[in-house]
């Protein structure tokens, strides 16, 4: 049977390296529910920059305002709410999905559980890896998802950034450490070299310095609320569950001493009148 | 003495009202305190305990869900949704569901490992085998359709993927297809069928398969892990001296067993309900779309090592397509163990006094099966192919070569008692 193992064994750490979609390396991003502070951030920021576009079709601002730290209902209603929509009412946006489809080409799609379909991570990377990219519609392009259909909304916020080429010829980065060019500068045109220069060599997303409202450490700390944000909203009562599964699980091992006494009890008679 | 201390108490009038009309506490003693099961019981046999608990847990959820879920494929998503947001507690019932379904198929394959060690197939016992094949083939059914209705993009592709294995059946397929559907693609329609077997039929047929697969285990008695007939060696009462009653010795046993259960179920279900997408696959969080595959389709993990056998069958025969041929070896994977109480010649019932070659086929059995379980969950690939191959070929010598060697392995002397 070892050779079952060994068979298994390799099944099973091939599949580490099939695994990657894109071959973009995601810093790495750890949610933090308890941080009442950075979830209220992200419910402003989204309410400013992406409920334009984006419904929480599934989440009522109500639930929302009581769930991040009692945030006053009049509060929520002025600074939150720019519509007409009453306190109990879901997160939806204004914008008509025919109006979206005739100016996007396609509805932006609703976030309720963007980060259980994805995951928090990987909306941190995204809101983080638009850059410079005269050849796309918006004139932006996305590091974490290419070719994506909208425009940099939270550029007034970062800035503007560029991808950080090294010399499409030259695969072995270290090698060359310190001296990178924009792909423009290389002189790289062609549009498929564009594309090898962007899988292979372009490893990085620079913002310029000054250009946007934030520095980088308070766009990082943005994107961070937001992903954080979102993860609220994907499953609300997470935080709920975790604190009740304590008590049940804590019951449960109470239950579990008092059952195991209990049966230790009524099969006393059994070992005691063994047969031999 | 007065005459109120001489009268009965009210629960045994009561009692005794009862019975004159119901056979209660005749009932209460043929399945419970005067039922003799083994006194060797060891920890697999605590399967079919957790598999009922399973069941009741899966029954009563499952009511509460249906209260606020809408089977409309405009409704459905969002009403699952509904349930996990603004029903309370709506989120604790989903969860214990959907893990519910997991741990359903969890203790059922492990309740029938048991079964294959111990031999509680073998005569007198084939009927109570094959009734609980079909609970098994309900339980599959009942998973599959259930797991159309939150209408996500898995779900969609999932019951899409395995209704058009329908479709490779020589000459009927494509209508058949049609058929299973009521639709030319997977449609409203089609959910509302599967709503109506996942919460009716199926349930239904459920409670009365294990029903009839209780009253024929009491029937006959259970097995042990000795494999040894308790009934052959009874007292002057008529009671099998290696028989204790059912109750109350193995109903704490069971108890213990259930809590143990339930620590362990209780930890996916408030810390990790999702199971790192092999309880709920992240795709399933976005509402099914017809025009949007996802990346990867996979069953959810308890249908894994089937799919994989499915996948591979790489190759036509008779001029008939690979995928009906995969679907036969599938087919033929999921029923073959029906076929064990006339496949197994060996003398003695259980694996402990089996030979060698039971034994090891037994472990390659649960290996292949682990191993084509991992397969399943991967994209197909080559190597991935070529060990899903050998993996079937294993699973199915197990069964096919049983006559062959299990009559001619050597083995030993089972006992005249059951050992502790």
């Amino acid at each position: 049977m070892h050779w079952l193992w060994v068979s298994a064994v390799c099944v099973l750490s091939g599949s580490v390296f099939a695994a990657s979609d894109s071959t973009w390396e995601m810093e790495s991003m750890k949610p933090d529910l308890n941080d009442v502070d950075s979830l209220q951030r992200g419910l402003a920021l989204y309410a400013n920059f992406c409920i334009g576009c984006h419904s929480l079709q599934y989440q009522r601002y109500e639930r929302t305002a009581d769930d991040l730290g009692e945030i006053p209902h009049d509060l929520v209603l002025d600074s939150i709410i720019f519509t007409d929509q009453q306190i109990g009412d879901y997160m939806t946006t204004s914008m008509s999905e025919e109006d979206a489809k005739n100016w996007f080409g396609v509805a932006p799609p609703d976030l309720t559980m963007v980060t259980r379909v994805r995951s928090p991570k990987w909306v941190y990377n995204f809101l983080k890896t638009f850059y410079v990219d005269e050849s796309r519609p918006y004139g932006v392009n996305n590091k974490v998802f290419p070719n994506v259909g909208m425009p940099h909304v939270l550029l007034p916020l970062q800035g503007i950034s560029e991808e950080v080429c090294y010399g499409y010829a030259t695969i072995d980065v270290i090698e060359r450490q310190g001296t990178f060019h924009s792909a423009a500068e290389e002189g790289v045109t062609d549009s498929i070299d564009r594309l090898q220069g962007r899988e292979l060599n372009c490893p990085e997303v620079r913002t310029i310095p000054g250009s946007g409202l934030y520095s980088v450490e308070e766009f990082d700390q943005a994107a961070f609320d937001l992903a954080n944000f979102l993860h609220y909203v994907s499953d609300p009562s997470r935080q709920q569950r975790k604190a009740l599964g304590t008590w049940v699980i804590g019951f449960l091992v109470i239950l579990l001493v008092l059952a195991y006494f209990l049966n230790r009890e009524y099969w006393k008679d059994i070992h005691n009148d063994k047969p031999d | 003495m007065t005459e109120s201390t001489n009268r009965p108490s009210f629960i045994s009038r009561c009692q005794n009202w009862i019975d004159a009309r119901f056979p209660w506490t005749d009932t209460l003693n043929r399945h419970a305190a005067k039922y003799y099961a083994p006194r060797n019981f060891n920890f697999w046999y605590v399967f079919g305990a957790l598999a009922f608990f399973v069941l009741i847990l899966q029954l009563v959820t499952g009511v509460w869900l249906t209260m606020s879920y809408v089977p409309t494929s405009e409704g459905a998503f969002g009403s699952i949704e509904y349930t996990m947001r603004e029903v309370s507690f709506g989120w604790l019932i989903r969860y214990l569901h959907s893990t519910g379904a997991s741990a359903f198929f969890v203790v059922v394959y492990i309740h029938m490992f048991r079964g294959f060690a111990y031999g509680s197939y073998r005569s007198p016992r084939e009927l109570i085998w094959l009734i609980g094949m079909g609970i098994y083939l309900v339980l599959m059914a009942e998973g599959f359709f259930g797991y159309l209705l939150p209408w996500g993009n898995m779900s969609y592709w999932g019951a899409q993927v395995i209704v058009s294995l329908v479709g490779a059946i020589p000459f009927f397929g494509p209508d058949m297809m049609e058929w299973v559907r009521g639709d030319f693609v997977m449609s409203e329609i089609t959910l509302n069928r599967f709503f109506a077997l996942h919460v009716f039929a199926l349930p239904g047929a459920l409670v009365v398969l294990v029903f009839v697969h209780i009253v024929a285990l009491h029937h006959v008695g259970s097995n042990n892990p000795d494999g040894i007939e308790i009934k052959d060696k009874k007292d002057e009462k008529g009671v099998p001296l290696d028989g204790i009653p059912f109750h109350p010795y193995y109903t704490v046993h069971d108890f213990f067993a259930i809590v143990v259960f339930l620590i362990i179920f209780c930890a996916v279900v408030f810390y990790a309900p999702e199971m790192f997408g092999y309880f709920i696959e992240k795709p399933n969080f976005e509402i099914a779309n017809p025009i949007k595959t996802p990346e990867h389709i996979a069953p959810v993990w308890y249908y894994t090592p089937f799919y994989a056998m499915l996948r591979a069958a790489t190759f036509p025969l008779f001029g008939i397509d690979a995928k009906f041929w995969g679907l036969v070896v599938m087919a033929g994977a999921i029923l073959i163990p029906a076929a064990l109480p006339w496949l197994d010649r060996s003398p003695v019932r259980s694996i402990r006094y089996k030979g060698r070659i039971s034994k090891l086929m037994l472990g390659m059995l649960v290996t292949s099966f682990i191993v084509l379980g991992y397969l399943g969950t991967i994209p197909p690939s080559p190597f991935a192919t070529f060990t899903a191959q050998v993996g079937t070929m294993i699973y199915f010598s197990y069964f096919l070569l049983m006559p062959w060697y299990t009559q001619r392995e050597k083995t030993k002397a089972e006992p005249e008692r059951v050992t502790d």
